[in-house]
């Protein structure tokens, strides 16, 4: 990548005799929306503390334009915004003033703050509870006040730790809108999940696993590269069913979805028909077979098993 | 036997105010012996007052239900012991080992001296943790953690299960492998209730109860609430995602455009033809100068049924 505004090489974090990061490398460019997608444990967020320079790394850095965040951390803080899953918001403080605290922390001209507040007021939707004590908000509101509070210097890289954890769908999906405003207004933003649905929001994504990254490439070139098809199809007794899939031999993954089965095969269309035969014959009644598109999730399990059966 | 399917989680007209407030507004539902049942909604939808119902916590001002066939209002107590719970919270006791965790759960639910080892190695057999019943229950990944929880939840066989977040977190292997265990205990019979905020996890139920300011407002499988969608929806992809929200909003057909990442997801009204208004709108944006990239009809996700549905129905509570 031409002139990436975060070049991560061999990251690695150790504590004691854990390796929570274990040399994780990859690039994000400039006004890029990345993730870092992957379950609990996974290194997500030793990783998002090392690139915030607020967490020394065994070995391997990050540079942030050229900034060492290993070595000279305090250089490149000031540029970056990072919301933990922790975020300190003041709770007995108001909307208003925690986001004034802020600004006075990060030493906001005067002169702007009005400008500032009014337009994150305006992606938050948080103008109307602007004198409500952040205490009393919902913990969809509180993120979006965190978030408001990280944005509020105007950073170039905006770092942040699982935002949608434990916020319900109505609320993720605002939290998910002030983040792409900010990214189609300039800013790069390195974003973690361990909740594959929300992976397709991003331009490129690191997949993470036991402090490993798996791939990083864009979401559509991840589900292209999956090897083979999905096939949803509805069976009688499906836990059965799903069993007898198992053993055909084009079959190389089954997996449940309430009364659908989802079968990974080669091809849908040269397999599926003899998949859909041999349950027919076994008496599983399939209906309603038709190729769905892969998810992440699919992508996911594949890797994940890929790189299991090579450590084995 | 010509086994009945019995009704495991029934409720009518299930009503509770707190003063003025009507948190959960004559609700009614049947949930089957052997279900998974999802049970879905925004914060401030009721959805826990509902369970503190069903689950004798809290009892209804008005309305009736049934939770294994015991009354909600008169059998509370009768009910903790017929149902069993496990939240992603669930406290294991990190410094016992796996066996001195699930005799512990076995003592606290009142599993019979008799039944415990049966019992014991039943859970140790169904979660595969037959390898690691003497290590230490803090040194399991989380995958191994949750399928323990979910033994030790349904030691004394409870008839319902309630599952808050399950696999929240979990690596997706791991989470397929848990839902196995589910549609175990499903297959004979248990009743399963999971509360969620996550799509990923509504996936797996056979039915999803979708609630909003105190109502029911959906009730099907997976697949049926997303044909059902009676607002179409187009993907756009252009050279300025911002621009292209701001010529679409208020356009005629456009109930909604937001960015989803690059692209931006548009939310057609009710009845609109989304062949027709892909050109229209296509060439609406042209007419502003944005570059199309593409612009295409695709099918809702699970969330873009459950934000349609509470939008349609007044939006979420915002406090």
């Amino acid at each position: 990548m031409a002139d990436p505004l975060l070049r991560v090489d061999g990251l690695t974090r150790e504590f004691g005799d854990l390796t929570a990061v274990a040399g994780v490398s990859f690039e994000v460019g400039r006004g890029e929306l990345f993730g870092l997608v992957g379950p609990d444990g996974a290194g997500k967020t030793t990783t998002l503390r090392m690139l915030a320079g607020v967490l020394r790394p065994t070995s391997g850095d990050a540079l942030m334009d050229g900034i060492s965040m290993a070595r000279e951390p305090e250089r490149a803080k000031p540029r970056l915004a990072y919301m933990s899953q922790r975020f300190g918001l003041y709770a007995d403080l108001t909307v208003e003033e925690n986001l004034r605290f802020y600004a006075d922390l990060h030493l906001v001209p005067r002169a702007e703050r009005a400008a500032r507040l009014e337009r994150l007021y305006r992606f938050s939707n948080l103008g109307p509870f602007k004198d409500r004590l952040a205490g009393k908000l919902s913990g969809g509101m509180k993120q979006k006040l965190g978030l408001s509070c990280a944005l509020i210097h105007q950073p170039e890289l905006l770092l942040l730790d699982e935002p949608t954890f434990g916020v319900d769908p109505v609320s993720r999906r605002d939290l998910w809108l002030i983040v792409h405003e900010m990214v189609e207004q300039g800013v790069t933003a390195v974003v973690s999940t361990a909740y594959m649905d929300e992976a397709e929001r991003f331009d490129r994504l690191a997949l993470l696993h036991q402090g490993k990254v798996l791939a990083v490439d864009t979401p559509s070139a991840l589900q292209k590269g999956l090897e083979g098809e999905i096939l949803e199809l509805r069976t009688d007794r499906v836990r059965e069913a799903k069993e007898a899939a198992s053993k055909l031999p084009t079959v190389r993954r089954a997996a449940i979805f309430g009364d659908r089965l989802h079968l990974t095969v080669p091809s849908a269309s040269a397999d599926g028909p003899a998949v859909e035969s041999a349950l027919r014959q076994a008496g599983f009644a399939p209906r309603e077979a038709r190729p769905i598109p892969p998810s992440l999730e699919d992508v996911f399990i594949e890797r994940i098993a890929a790189a299991e059966a090579a450590a084995a | 036997m010509n086994a009945k399917r019995t009704a495991a989680v029934e409720v009518e007209k299930l009503t509770k105010r707190f003063g003025d407030f009507v948190a959960v507004d004559a609700v009614s539902f049947a949930v089957e012996a052997g279900e998974v049942f999802g049970f879905l909604g925004p914060n401030g939808a009721g959805k826990t007052t509902t369970i503190k119902m069903l689950t004798g916590l809290v009892s209804p001002t008005s309305g009736r239900g049934t939770v294994a066939g015991l009354d909600i209002r008169t059998q509370g107590k009768e009910i903790k012991r017929h149902i069993g719970y496990m939240s992603q919270l669930f406290s294991l006791y990190a410094d016992l080992t796996v066996e001195e965790n699930i005799a512990f759960f076995s003592g606290l639910y009142g599993v019979p001296r008799e039944r415990r080892a049966e019992r014991r190695d039943w859970v140790l057999e169904m979660a595969g943790l037959q390898e690691q019943r003497r290590r230490l229950t803090g040194e399991l990944s989380l995958g191994w953690k949750q399928r323990l929880a979910l033994g030790c939840a349904v030691l004394h066989e409870p008839p319902v299960l309630f599952l808050d977040e399950p696999t929240s977190g979990v690596d997706p292997i791991s989470r397929r492998g848990f839902w196995d265990l589910i549609y175990a205990l499903a297959a004979t019979g248990t009743t399963v209730f999971v509360t969620t905020h996550y799509m990923e996890e509504a996936e797996f139920c056979h039915r999803l109860a979708l609630m909003n300011r105190g109502r029911l407002i959906a009730l099907d499988t997976p697949a049926r609430l997303r044909e059902g969608l009676r607002e179409p929806l187009l993907e756009a992809r252009t050279s300025d995602g911002t621009r292209t929200i701001e010529a679409l909003e208020g356009a005629p057909g456009v109930a909604q455009a937001g960015l989803f990442g690059r692209a931006v997801h548009v939310t057609l009204k009710e009845g609109e033809d989304a062949g027709r208004d892909r050109a229209r709108l296509a060439e609406l944006l042209a007419g502003r100068g944005i570059e199309v990239e593409s612009i295409e009809r695709i099918e809702p996700s699970l969330e873009d049924v459950f934000i349609a549905l509470v939008e349609r129905t007044g939006g979420a509570v915002v406090d």
